[in-house]
């Protein structure tokens, strides 16, 4: 118990890296899932930019990099973080990685929330002679708002989740703090005391979640 | 020069399977509609009502042929010129097709800001429209709010935001109850009687021909098999498709099995005279009758008002003296039409 009183800073500051790496990668991963979802929704056959060439090939690039584990893909992608962000190694790198792997992630998300909006809406503003970039912006995605507030939610979670494992590549946060301090000096005291924080902020990040979705959908 | 106009169009959509066959909705149609009128389309589920009214503001294109909206030919228009087409023509749903994230005005104005309308105008005519179809007080609700006819209002008052001279309305009111149905038609009649829109109105319930249309096209197949005045088509629908059409709200000639069912409960010789031409009285025919002293009972049938022109068919029975109800009969044919369906054997009416 002293053990952890000491650590407390530690714990302090390991929450706020956590913090900072889940925040950036959300907000990476995020416009980049928002980007390649809409691509999948749009070029989808049948739909406002219908493109069958284009669909396959975003359908195959998600298929096959989303459901690699994330660990191993933090691995496997280190030469283009490397490549991209000048290291492979520490909080950029993870974040880099992360924002890559979510955007696998919440682009189909984005996608399955997108093609919940009925056809005949975009048949109605189509008919008022909207273009097909309006229908997208100002009706598409406000229409689809509820459903994808509380994707966001979920992804947020699965972020905090994948996060853990930044130690591997010498990054920081709870994950590492837990492993460092706790595993690895058997005190699991410790180890609880990250999970602990960890579920305040799943809790607090989904509470908040359901009452935005709430609103948007006012029901 | 007629408003729409449509010479040959076919619409044919790719098969939806590789090596399928290709499904042609739309067959070789030529159709005109002149300004002010309001038009009715009917015909079974899939004859390609809905393609063809998607045709005339161009959601889809056509295959081949050519429609002309006020002279000009939207085949091959770019897409800002389609836009701009569309802008002119308005679309009413049968699922109502209200944007749910907006409220009512916001739904009213949204086709406004599409055409750039500018905001001090915008607001004026938001309300303007809502009074007309009678919802001022729903402004600020969400559309799941409403109810069915409260919806397809809000979809009449979106789709004549931007004043166009053409409004399509497809099954427009499928989902309604009668009476919601009734207030809906009453409000389209307006819409077309005071600001002059020209509606074309797809349905499959002769009830909104009845009371709506002036002119009607009947389609079968992805063709026009008929097409003309209501009160023409209906009193003399000459295609199989479109008599089937009339008989499910005009009772006809009865037909062999009906005939036989009333031959069981009436005696004498059955007779349905046919008004067709708008103006022949029934009285004046059963006067002539009783005149002659024949003696009738009414067996089966039933007489229309279409915009005050009257047309049916009634089926008598008629007891008498055989030669009175002959010369009776050979009088009657300068006025109404006669198919004469025999003499009951088991009880001759002398
Ligand atoms: N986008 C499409 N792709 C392929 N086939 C289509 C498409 N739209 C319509 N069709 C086909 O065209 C034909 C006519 O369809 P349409 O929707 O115009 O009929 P409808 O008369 O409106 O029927 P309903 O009364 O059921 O609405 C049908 O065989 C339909 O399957
Ligand atoms: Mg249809």
């Amino acid at each position: 118990m002293d053990d952890l009183i000491q650590l407390l800073p530690k714990l302090g500051q390991a929450t706020v890296e956590t913090l900072y790496i889940v925040a950036l990668s959300l907000l990476f991963g995020g416009l980049g899932g928002l980007l390649v979802g809409l691509g999948l929704y749009t070029t989808r056959p049948g739909n406002l930019y219908s493109s069958r060439v284009v669909y396959g090939i975003l359908n195959v690039i998600v298929n096959v990099f989303r459901p690699i584990p994330f660990i191993i893909f933090l691995a496997a992608a280190q030469p283009l973080a490397r490549l991209v962000v000048g290291t492979g190694i520490g909080n950029t790198a993870i974040i880099f990685t992360l924002s890559l792997a979510a955007t696998f992630g919440i682009s189909r998300i984005v996608e399955q929330n997108l093609l919940t909006v009925q056809p005949g809406v975009i048949e109605a503003a189509r008919s008022v002679g909207a273009s097909r970039s309006r229908i997208i912006l100002t009706l598409v995605i406000p229409e689809a708002l509820g459903p994808l507030v509380l994707g966001y939610t979920f992804v947020f979670v699965a972020i905090v989740d994948m996060s853990a494992v930044a130690g591997y590549v010498g990054g920081g946060g709870l994950g590492t703090f837990a492993i460092q301090y706790g595993y690895r000096q058997f005190n699991p005291a410790v180890t609880w005391a990250a999970v602990l924080v960890i579920i305040l902020i799943v809790q607090a990040v989904q509470f908040l979640g359901n009452w935005l979705a709430r609103k948007t959908l006012r029901r | 020069m007629a408003l729409v106009s449509l010479r040959d169009v076919t619409k044919t959509f790719p098969p939806s399977q590789r090596g399928g066959t290709p499904v042609t909705a739309i067959d070789r149609v030529s159709l005109d509609i002149e300004a002010g009128d309001v038009y009715g389309i009917i015909g079974y589920s899939g004859a390609g009502k809905s393609t063809l009214v998607r045709l005339i503001n161009a959601l889809e294109s056509v295959s081949s042929g050519s429609i002309l909206v006020d002279g000009v030919e939207i085949n091959g228009l770019r897409e800002s010129e389609l836009r701009r087409l569309r802008l002119g023509i308005g679309m009413i749903f049968q699922q109502f097709n209200l944007f749910n994230s907006k409220t009512v005005w916001n739904n009213v104005a949204y086709p406004l800001r599409v055409a750039r309308t500018p905001k001090h105008e915008i607001g004026p005519r938001v309300d303007e429209l809502l009074s007309f179809v009678g919802l001022s007080d729903k402004a600020k609700n969400y559309p799941e709010q409403l109810s069915g006819g409260q919806k397809q209002r809000v979809g009449i008052a979106r789709a004549l935001a931007t004043s166009p001279r053409i409004l399509l309305a497809d099954e427009s009111t499928s989902a309604l109850d009668p009476e919601t149905t009734q207030e809906v038609l009453a409000l389209l009649k307006r819409v077309n009687e005071e600001f002059g829109v020209t509606i074309i109105v797809i349905t499959h319930e002769m009830d909104v021909i009845q009371t709506l249309a002036t002119k009607v096209a009947v389609m079968d197949a992805g063709r026009v098999v008929e097409h003309g005045d209501v009160f023409d088509v209906f009193s003399r629908p000459r295609e199989l498709s479109s008599q089937r059409f009339v008989s499910t709200v005009v009772r006809g000639v009865p037909s062999p099995s009906e005939l036989a069912v009333l031959r069981e409960r009436h005696h004498g010789r059955i007779v349905t005279l046919s008004f067709r031409d708008g103006n022949t009285s029934q009285g004046d025919v059963f006067l002539r009758l009783a005149q002659a002293g024949i003696e009738f009972e009414l067996v089966y049938g039933g007489i229309n008002d279409i915009r005050g022109q009257v047309f049916g068919h009634l089926t008598l029975a008629l007891r008498g003296d055989p030669p009175a109800i002959d010369a009776a009969l050979s009088d009657l044919t300068t006025t109404v039409e006669i198919t004469d369906l025999g003499v009951t054997s088991s009880g001759s009416g002398a």
